[in-house]
């Protein structure tokens, strides 16, 4: 169990739902809702979650408090935002749905495996080391994400592909190299820094 | 009656001249129809056509009209002449709107408009004009039975229309239950926290009224009498009786909680900390504000849990099978009494369906926002001790699962406080209320001298019988109106508007009663049904089948017509296997005779007659609808409206069989249940009586399809003239009836 885990667990005890209303985004919504099932129902992909929005809110609400955070579902929401221009009681789902993953995540209960988390990381890694995406470098660190033998067959897969977009100007392979880094990559990483700091403050978790 | 004049006027408006030929209506009026003075005329509702009639009532003592022009519905202002009695022939929508205009349909257009004026002088001759019931009283004072917020509400509200107002109460107080709650549910903007409940301030209202008398500590001891003139006992606990005259009656006799003990599942009577939604108002008021305490050690409550739907919506027969519709926002607003105390109380309400009526939606965010839980889910067991364990099922995770708490309260039910059940077989064990205060049951609240019993007739489950929506105070006892949780479960507010509705009602019905008018649904009719003695066999039949209890026995048991109590539907008319019973301008003649006047073709002209009994109510205007909107129908049709299904008597269908004609349809309202009959059972005691016609058809070697009863609606406005056709087809299938002569 992660250090912030332990002090979740301990300040909140059994109150789940006090637990999210103070540290997910959005969290304050979830007691609102009204079990009606729209969101589910409106969500492309509701039948393939295992827990969908309507049934997520419900079980913050009824204390299931590894369950959720360890859940795959909220890591589906492709945020389409359906299920937020439907829900009669105005919840915005989409919103809480990430809030979610990024709690389970900085509390590292998130599924290590999930795809959609990898994913995120490795964009999140990418752009904030330059303060732009490096496409080329994103792309091969994708397709190796399932090792190695996993990224050749990939990248051979995706080859045309590449190779049609470097005709056309539109991949630079020195990239790999370069960095691409904007100007200011110095002070964007103060800035978020900064903003961790701030956010660790309101949120009261340790720094 | 050799004094008859009657007067026919043919209208030659809205198209009708065009369509007939209305010359010869007119000779058939003068011949057939022995009209004395017949005029035709351009445009017969206007200005110069009502004021020739009104010319020939005047001087040429004109005194049966017969109006042949538009439906009896139509222009009833302009065709409202006092005095005399008028019929309709309805050639407008009964004839040239729902035939074609085409050569070929002219003949028969023209054979059926030349019937339905046959009809009308046939019928005028067996009419007089109705005269005021005789017997009528003219008292106004409005008795209210119970003192609960209905009651209350009624009462300042019939006083500040100007009526003199009887408040009974049985118990010392008024007030009722509300006035035993901490607070009640918001009945305006913004529907965020539980409201004051208002009843102190009524109460000074109807002690500063002086038309207001409150009997407190006093019941109904016998009431007997009709709208208008009333005689009402009204005894006191510690004795003596006052004997009062009344015009009409307000029964607001509320409701009794289902009795929690019958929930021994649930925790009911097997902890102190298991209270119903009374129990809850009762701690609530006790702390008034400061933290609630539990009953069994006077903790301090820090975790409540409702249990909605406690012996509630049950369908297994064991308890009450409905709803009660407050108890959802009665729990949402008790959660809130804790919630608002301290915001740290875990509050927990297991609902399975959340029914919060009115703005009842905004309530039930409020308490979300609040802080207050909301779990779908059944609650299978409470186990009692220190700490009390819910056991129940979310529905929503499909999960088994338990919630603890300090206190519980279970949503349980309404049971109407209506009195006696009169319907139920005597000994039968009394289901309404699945025997929910059963001893209340068997007290009677108007204790009524009526034949058919003491209390009101009940619908179901132990309710007042009284329309839900088209007429919700009514019930089936003229000049007398029920309101608030006794006629349907509700909360406060719904009850105060009840109350309100039924103060207008009580008032509309003692006004009636003192000009000796019907009340609703025939509201304002002067007639009134009578009987000729030396013909009545005593069978008892009008007695049992008068749909409102108008019918009492006289010493000599012969029948005992209170005609202020009576609604004019007839069914008495249509029980008497003598036909003794009639009213002056509708009786077994004024339909027997129109009837028998139909000009009936022959067995091989290959026109058959069809007989339509149309409610007027609902059956008869869906045909003039569709003749609006010029659905046409088979021109063999005759239509005759008839005051409800319930009068028909069986002879006209035996009549028109023996004279000829080759189907008959009836057509009433919808029975049962969710009748839409506005005489509440006419429609049905009909369907039963026709229920035996196959026989007669039988006896008289016609085939059963001849006859058919059916259910229309006013909404029926495609399926009415189908009906008709469908006959007609039928006829043609099995073809005309060996009955012509
Ligand atoms: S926004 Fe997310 S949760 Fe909402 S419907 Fe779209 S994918 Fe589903
Ligand atoms: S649509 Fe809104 S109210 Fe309905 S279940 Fe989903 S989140 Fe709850
Ligand atoms: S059956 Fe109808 S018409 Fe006859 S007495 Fe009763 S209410 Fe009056």
């Amino acid at each position: 169990m992660s250090e912030l885990n332990k002090v979740m667990v301990e300040k909140y005890r059994n109150d789940f739902l006090k637990e999210v209303e103070a540290n997910v985004e959005e969290g304050n919504w979830v007691k609102m809702c009204m079990q009606c099932g729209v969101c589910s129902g409106s969500c492309p992909f509701g039948p393939y979650w295992e827990h969908p929005p309507q049934e997520l809110f419900m079980m913050i609400r009824a204390g299931k408090r590894e369950e959720v955070l360890a859940s795959e579902s909220m890591w589906m929401c492709t945020s389409c935002y359906n299920c937020i221009v439907r829900c009669p009681r105005e919840l915005p789902i989409t919103h809480i749905m990430h809030g979610l993953a990024n709690y389970a995540h900085r509390l590292g209960i998130a599924p290590k495996m999930n795809p959609t988390r990898r994913f995120a990381k490795l964009f999140w890694e990418n752009i904030i080391k330059g303060g732009r995406v490096n496409e080329l470098k994103l792309s091969i660190g994708l397709y190796f994400m399932d090792g190695f033998s996993n990224g050749v067959k990939k990248g051979l897969e995706m080859l045309p592909v590449g190779l049609g977009m470097f005709k056309t100007g539109r991949l630079n392979p020195f990239g790999l190299l370069s960095g691409g880094k904007c100007k200011g990559a110095g002070d964007i990483h103060k800035m978020l820094k900064k903003a961790k700091e701030i956010e660790n403050r309101r949120k009261g978790f340790a720094p | 009656m050799a004094d008859i004049k009657i007067g026919a006027y043919v209208c030659k408006g809205c198209g009708l001249g065009e369509r007939l030929n209305t010359a010869q209506l007119i000779t058939v009026a003068q011949r057939e129809g022995k009209a004395q003075v017949v005029r035709e005329h351009e445009f017969l509702c206007s200005g110069a056509g009502v004021s020739m009639i009104r010319q020939d009532i005047e001087k040429e003592g004109v005194n049966h009209v017969v109006i042949a022009a538009c439906s009896r519905r139509a222009k009833t202002e302009a065709f409202g002449f006092d005095n005399v009695a008028i019929s309709r022939a309805n050639l407008r929508e009964g004839v040239i709107w729902v035939q074609p205009d085409t050569e070929e349909a002219k003949e028969v257009t023209q054979e059926m408009a030349a019937d339905y004026v046959r009809m009308g002088c046939a019928e005028v001759t067996k009419m007089q004009a109705p005269q005021t019931n005789p017997s009528h009283g003219n008292n106004k004072r409005i008795l209210i039975v119970g003192g609960g917020i209905s009651g209350m509400t009624s009462a300042i509200e019939a006083a500040k229309a100007g009526y003199e107002v009887l408040l009974v109460e049985k118990t010392g107080a008024l007030g009722g239950w509300v006035a035993k709650l901490h607070k009640r549910i918001p009945s305006h903007e913004p529907y965020a926290d539980p409201m004051e409940t208002g009843v102190p301030g009524l109460g000074r209202q109807i002690e500063a009224d002086k038309r207001i008398k409150v009997y407190l500590n006093s019941t109904v001891s016998r009431t007997s009498g009709a709208p208008g003139q009333f005689s009402v006992d009204i005894s006191k606990e510690s004795g003596g009786t006052s004997t009062e005259n009344i015009g009409s009656i307000i029964m607001a006799s509320g409701f009794e909680l289902y009795d929690v003990n019958k929930l021994p599942e649930l925790g009911g009577g097997k902890s102190p900390d298991v209270v119903d939604q009374a129990g809850l108002e009762k701690l609530a008021r006790a702390a008034n504000g400061a933290p609630i305490k539990r009953p069994s050690d006077g903790k301090e409550i820090k975790s409540v849990v409702f249990v909605q739907c406690a012996g509630q919506r049950d369908p297994s027969g064991k308890h009450l099978a409905y709803c009660s519709g407050h108890c959802c926002n009665t729990s949402i607003k008790q959660a809130m009494y804790f919630k608002d105390s301290n915001p740290n109380v875990d509050t927990m309400v297991i609902y399975t369906d959340l029914r919060t009526p009115g703005n009842g939606e905004d309530f039930y965010r409020s308490a979300q926002r609040k802080g207050v839980t909301f779990i779908k889910g059944t609650v299978s067991e409470v186990v009692p001790g220190a700490e009390l364990q819910v056991k129940f099922k979310d529905l929503i995770l499909n999960d088994d699962a338990v919630a603890k708490a300090d206190l519980v309260v279970l949503a349980t039910g309404m049971v109407a406080n209506s009195g006696v059940d009169i319907d139920a077989a005597e000994g039968a064990p009394n289901i309404q209320g699945q025997g929910a205060g059963s001893e209340a049951k068997t007290v009677s609240i108007l204790n009524l001298t009526y034949r058919q019993g003491k209390d009101l007739p009940l619908l179901k489950h132990g309710f007042n019988d009284s329309h839900f929506i088209c007429f919700p105070y009514e019930t089936r006892r003229t000049g007398i109106y029920s309101c608030g949780p006794v006629r349907r479960p509700m909360d406060a507010q719904q009850a105060i508007e009840d109350a309100t509705g039924a103060a207008l009602k009580a008032i509309q019905a003692a006004e009636n009663a003192a000009l000796g008018r019907a009340a609703h649904p025939r509201s304002g009719d002067l007639s009134f049904p009578t009987f000729r003695r030396e013909g009545c066999t005593q069978c008892k039949r009008c007695t049992v089948e008068c749909p409102f209890g108008a019918i009492d026995e006289d010493e000599q048991r012969y029948p005992q017509f209170n005609e202020s109590r009576c609604r004019r539907c007839g069914t008495c008319m249509g029980a008497c296997p003598v036909r003794v019973i009639s009213f002056e301008n509708y009786s077994v003649d004024t339909v027997g005779y129109q009837l028998k006047s139909v000009d009936m073709p022959d067995q091989f002209s290959e026109k058959p007659r069809i007989l339509v009994l149309a409610c007027e109510n609902d059956a008869y205007p869906a045909l003039d609808m569709a003749a609006m909107n010029k659905i046409q129908y088979s021109a063999f049709a005759r239509v005759i409206p008839v005051r409800c299904l319930g009068s028909v008597n069986t002879i006209w269908i035996n009549d028109a069989l023996t004279s000829g004609y080759d189907g008959v349809v009836l057509m009433g309202c919808q029975k049962g249940e969710n009748y839409q009959c506005h005489f509440v059972k006419g429609s049905e005691i009909a369907q039963t009586r026709m229920s035996k016609i196959d026989d007669t058809l039988k006896g008289m070697s016609l085939e059963v399809e001849r006859v058919r009863t059916c259910e229309v609606a006013i909404t029926d406005i495609q399926r009415a003239p189908k009906i008709i056709n469908e006959m007609a087809e039928t006829i043609q299938k099995i073809g005309l009836s060996p009955m012509k002569f």
